[in-house]
């Protein structure tokens, strides 16, 4: 066990504000299970009903790109212009398109 | 690319208001002061539920002793959104709470003074937390993106803060001759704490110009403080409590109230370990932190022991 005082293992927490939106992220807690996780995350980042479903994820778990490789690692959809519609000529006069 | 070149391309995104993750290159020195600064305003978050808790078995109702826990919670819960977002500097949670004990780190200078009577808990969430308000509204536009999402959700929660404490102050105001008496002495003794929140004044204060100029901080120390003077000393006359300075003045001219210097001195001393409380709320830290030791200990083994069953039984 690498922790000093057991300060407990880290992880991050996402929480769905209301029905139908995405979980977002909020921030990290620590704790020894993953109860503790929920509970822990429910106590910190929802006191004033910010929250209807919480997800929590060991922090090890998370594999992040970074931003020294974003040209690379994104540039594969620089060349792909036709996938937005302002690319294509419709004619005029077609409407609601 | 040469470091040169790397801290060239780090300030023209500064400059250009982008915030910086953590896995994004930043100088060592940003990395540092990041830490230092953060780390010590998340110990002022915690350190400063003592002061408070000291009356939260002494509030005179019971609907004051609800709002007196939760806004003491709502404290705990931000020093760990500090804590949690000085952690994706890559320091861990352990160090800094050592960095503390061993007074390494340090907290806000405010919370080593004592509350003495219960319109001290009206003095602290109104020119406290309304201190803390001025300061963390500024910093919800640092460059340091895990700081700047802090801020933002510590800002919503503050406003109740300051609101409770100046309910506390106005019921006292319009009490009996003693009530506005205590109300008016905590005002005395808080006032001139609350100013020394900002920090010495610009033209001696140690960090300022590099964190300015790389958007860790967004205003300088005088400007912040110069903006809770005005604000505040409306609100104190508002409700018949007088500013204790002989000095203040409006200044027609600049539209901002005058004040006296303050006594910076005691400000070093207090810091520097020798205000009223600074040994006791220490001590009450790593008391209570060696103690939840075991909880610590036991809530690992248990979760070993899950893991165990379950890797036995699928
Ligand atoms: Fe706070
Ligand atoms: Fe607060």
């Amino acid at each position: 066990m690498d922790n000093k005082q057991n300060q407990l293992p880290l992880w991050e927490v996402f929480i769905q504000g209301k029905n139908g939106n995405p979980h977002r992220h909020a921030g990290s807690i620590h704790a020894s299970d993953k109860n503790m996780a929920l509970q822990n995350a429910r106590d910190i980042y929802t006191r004033r009903g910010e929250g209807r479903s919480i997800w929590v994820v060991k922090s090890d778990n998370i594999i992040a790109s970074t931003l020294d490789e974003e040209g690379e690692f994104f540039d594969t959809t620089d060349d792909k212009v036709y996938r937005h519609p302002t690319f294509y000529k419709v004619p005029e006069g077609v409407k609601n398109m | 690319m040469t470091e040169e070149q790397k801290l060239e391309q780090f300030q023209a995104r500064i400059d250009a208001e982008e915030k910086i993750e953590p896995k994004d290159w930043m100088p060592e020195e940003y990395r540092k002061a990041l830490i230092r600064q953060m780390s010590q305003h998340a110990h002022s978050e915690v350190i400063g539920m003592q002061p408070e808790g000291n009356w939260a078995l002494r509030a005179p109702t019971l609907r004051a002793k609800k709002i007196l826990l939760a806004k003491i919670q709502d404290e705990g819960g931000h020093g760990l959104y500090l804590y949690s977002a000085t952690e994706t500097l890559g320091i861990d949670r352990d160090t800094m709470i050592e960095q503390l004990h061993e007074g390494k780190a340090k907290y806000s200078s405010v919370f080593n003074y004592p509350t003495l009577n219960w319109a001290d808990i009206g003095a602290i969430g109104w020119l406290v937390d309304g201190a803390a308000i001025v300061n963390q509204i500024s910093l919800q536009r640092t460059s340091f993106g895990s700081y700047s999402r802090a801020m933002i959700r510590i800002c919503k929660e503050e406003s109740f803060h300051q609101r409770q404490g100046y309910e506390i102050m106005t019921t006292m105001m319009n009490g009996t001759p003693e009530q506005k008496e205590m109300a008016q002495d905590a005002m005395n003794r808080w006032w001139a704490p609350a100013l020394m929140m900002f920090g010495p004044p610009d033209n001696d204060s140690a960090h300022s110009k590099q964190s300015l100029k790389w958007k860790i901080k967004r205003e300088s120390n005088d400007v912040l403080r110069q903006r809770f003077i005005d604000k505040t000393i409306d609100q104190a006359h508002f409700i018949g409590l007088e500013i204790p300075d002989k000095n203040i003045r409006f200044n027609k001219e600049t539209e901002h109230w005058e004040t006296s210097p303050l006594d910076w001195n005691e400000f070093k001393q207090v810091i520097n370990g020798n205000g009223p409380c600074n040994h006791q709320r220490l001590n009450h830290h790593i008391k209570y932190h060696n103690e939840g030791n075991w909880v610590r200990e036991a809530a690992l083994a248990f979760a070993e022991n899950e893991m165990k069953l379950e890797t036995t039984t699928n």
